[in-house]
């Protein structure tokens, strides 16, 4: 059971009320320590992991309001689940605790069964909660999944300026078909690793997986000083990578693969959809759609890279590129410059 | 009818869910606690100290409830939630209380 064999911290300045707790909780199965007063529990918290404090407010040094402050303002304990237990008496402690954050108030003397059902309660949200930001941690990197435990899952979009890139495997179908599903899944996984190692070093997030098919968004959530450049290193990286990998496919007689890259640059409407429950981070704009048509192009005009040029403007000639005309594309209105990125001057 | 020192429920209740010998230990911790607790009081009230006063009856109250030692809890309570006071009546009132308490939890824990 996850509810066993939890660390939990117990602060409470009072020996009586800190051996009873205590027994109570090792009772429980669970691993206890103890702290005498608050600034000794901060220094505890900070210095070893714990999955759960029990709390007490009255305390000399630092009392346990002062506790759920400093908490509050640590992104490392910040969501550590707290119950207080003490008999303070008054609405207002109560309701001061739960507003700094603590899960739960007890009154002393803690009854025995309460106090189990309201730690395995705690000790079940924060396993979710971990879990969570395990999920947020896969698909983004850690500066958006730091943004994300700041600012929560809002949702409802803003404008912003980003590039946005599409890319997917050519001919992917084909090679479905001609081997083993295993090795179909075991083949995406090492790409996708490879990928989002590629995305992620440059700032960029995965915002979605589609069969052979990724986007990913460069300068949101979070800005990006160059969102253009970087998605155009990301792609000369994933060319590169890929050829690396290919040399490896070969060498077990296996046949190469090649990838398409479209990327596009402009005012995207970009925000968490979804439910409460199920959210995920998307832009919609433009930029979007122009992307992924380049990507789509990539295999007519017979290039790895295709950029907009808004995207090949932002690049300032620090990455060569080539002029391919004007490409009239489905779902827009006039022909759009269409640029290729010279994979191989790069490296 | 005079109510009990200790309420011998609470205690009992205490020693089944926690164990006899572990709430036999505890209230022995207490007694070597409280003292200190009593102690504090009256060196907060020369030192003018009144969260130092107010923190130890609030232990002595919380320890009290915890043994069912209800009139001690309630005594304390009065203090905790009074005020600082410097009249040392309140304080010998909680140490007569305290003895009392003191020799039931022991008639308990030797019976």
């Amino acid at each position: 059971m996850a509810e066993r064999g939890a660390r939990l911290l117990v602060a409470d300045d009072n020996k009586v009320n800190r051996l009873l707790l205590a027994r109570s909780l090792e009772m429980q199965g669970h691993k206890v320590a103890s702290a005498e007063n608050g600034l000794r529990a901060l220094e505890m918290l900070r210095a070893e992991p714990f999955d759960l404090l029990l709390l007490d407010m009255e305390m000399p040094e630092m009392d346990g309001f002062q506790v759920l402050e400093h908490m509050v303002a640590d992104t490392r304990l910040r969501d550590l689940p707290v119950i207080v237990t003490s008999s303070l008496e008054g609405v207002a402690h109560v309701v001061r605790c739960l507003e700094l954050g603590a899960d739960d108030f007890l009154q002393k003397p803690v009854n025995p069964v309460i106090l189990k059902a309201r730690i395995n309660s705690s000790l079940e949200k924060k396993r979710l909660r971990d879990q969570q930001e395990d999920m947020v941690r896969r698909f983004a990197t850690s500066a958006v999944a730091e943004d994300l435990q700041k600012s929560g899952f809002t949702l409802g979009g803003k404008r912003i300026e980003c590039t946005v890139m599409f890319s997917d495997i050519r001919g992917f179908t084909a090679l479905c078909e001609s081997q083993a599903p295993e090795e179909t899944i075991e083949l995406l996984n090492t790409y996708y690793a490879l990928m989002f190692d590629a995305i992620a070093a440059h700032g960029g997030v995965v915002n979605q997986m589609i069969g052979d098919g990724l986007m990913a968004i460069f300068g949101a959530p979070l800005p990006l000083a160059e969102p253009a450049l970087a998605a155009v290193r990301v792609a000369l990286d994933m060319i590169e990578t890929v050829g690396m990998f290919n040399a490896e496919r070969t060498a077990l007689g296996k046949e190469p693969i090649r990838i398409g890259i479209g990327i596009a640059s402009g005012e995207v409407v970009a925000g968490y959809t979804g439910t409460e429950a199920r959210a995920t981070y998307t832009c919609i704009g433009d930029a979007v759609n122009l992307a992924a048509r380049l990507e789509a192009h990539t295999k007519a005009a017979g290039r790895d890279i295709l950029i907009d040029g808004s995207t090949q403007a932002a690049l300032d000639a620090r990455v060569p590129t080539q002029a391919l005309g004007e490409v009239q594309f489905k779902g827009k209105g006039a022909a759009v410059p269409v640029f290729s990125v010279m994979a191989q001057a790069q490296h | 009818m005079i109510e009990p020192v200790i309420d011998i429920a609470v205690y009992n209740e205490l020693a089944d869910t926690a164990g006899a010998e572990f709430a036999a230990e505890l209230a022995g911790t207490f007694m070597e606690e409280a003292p200190g607790m009593l102690a504090e009081m009256r060196a907060a009230q020369a030192a003018g100290s009144a969260d130092a006063f107010r923190r130890a009856a609030h232990s002595l109250k919380t320890n009290g409830i915890t043994f069912g030692a209800n009139r001690l809890g309630a005594m304390a309570r009065d203090v905790e939630l009074g005020g600082f006071v410097t009249d040392a009546a309140p304080v010998d009132a909680l140490e007569a209380e305290y003895r009392k308490v003191a020799a039931a939890l022991k008639e308990i824990i030797g019976g």
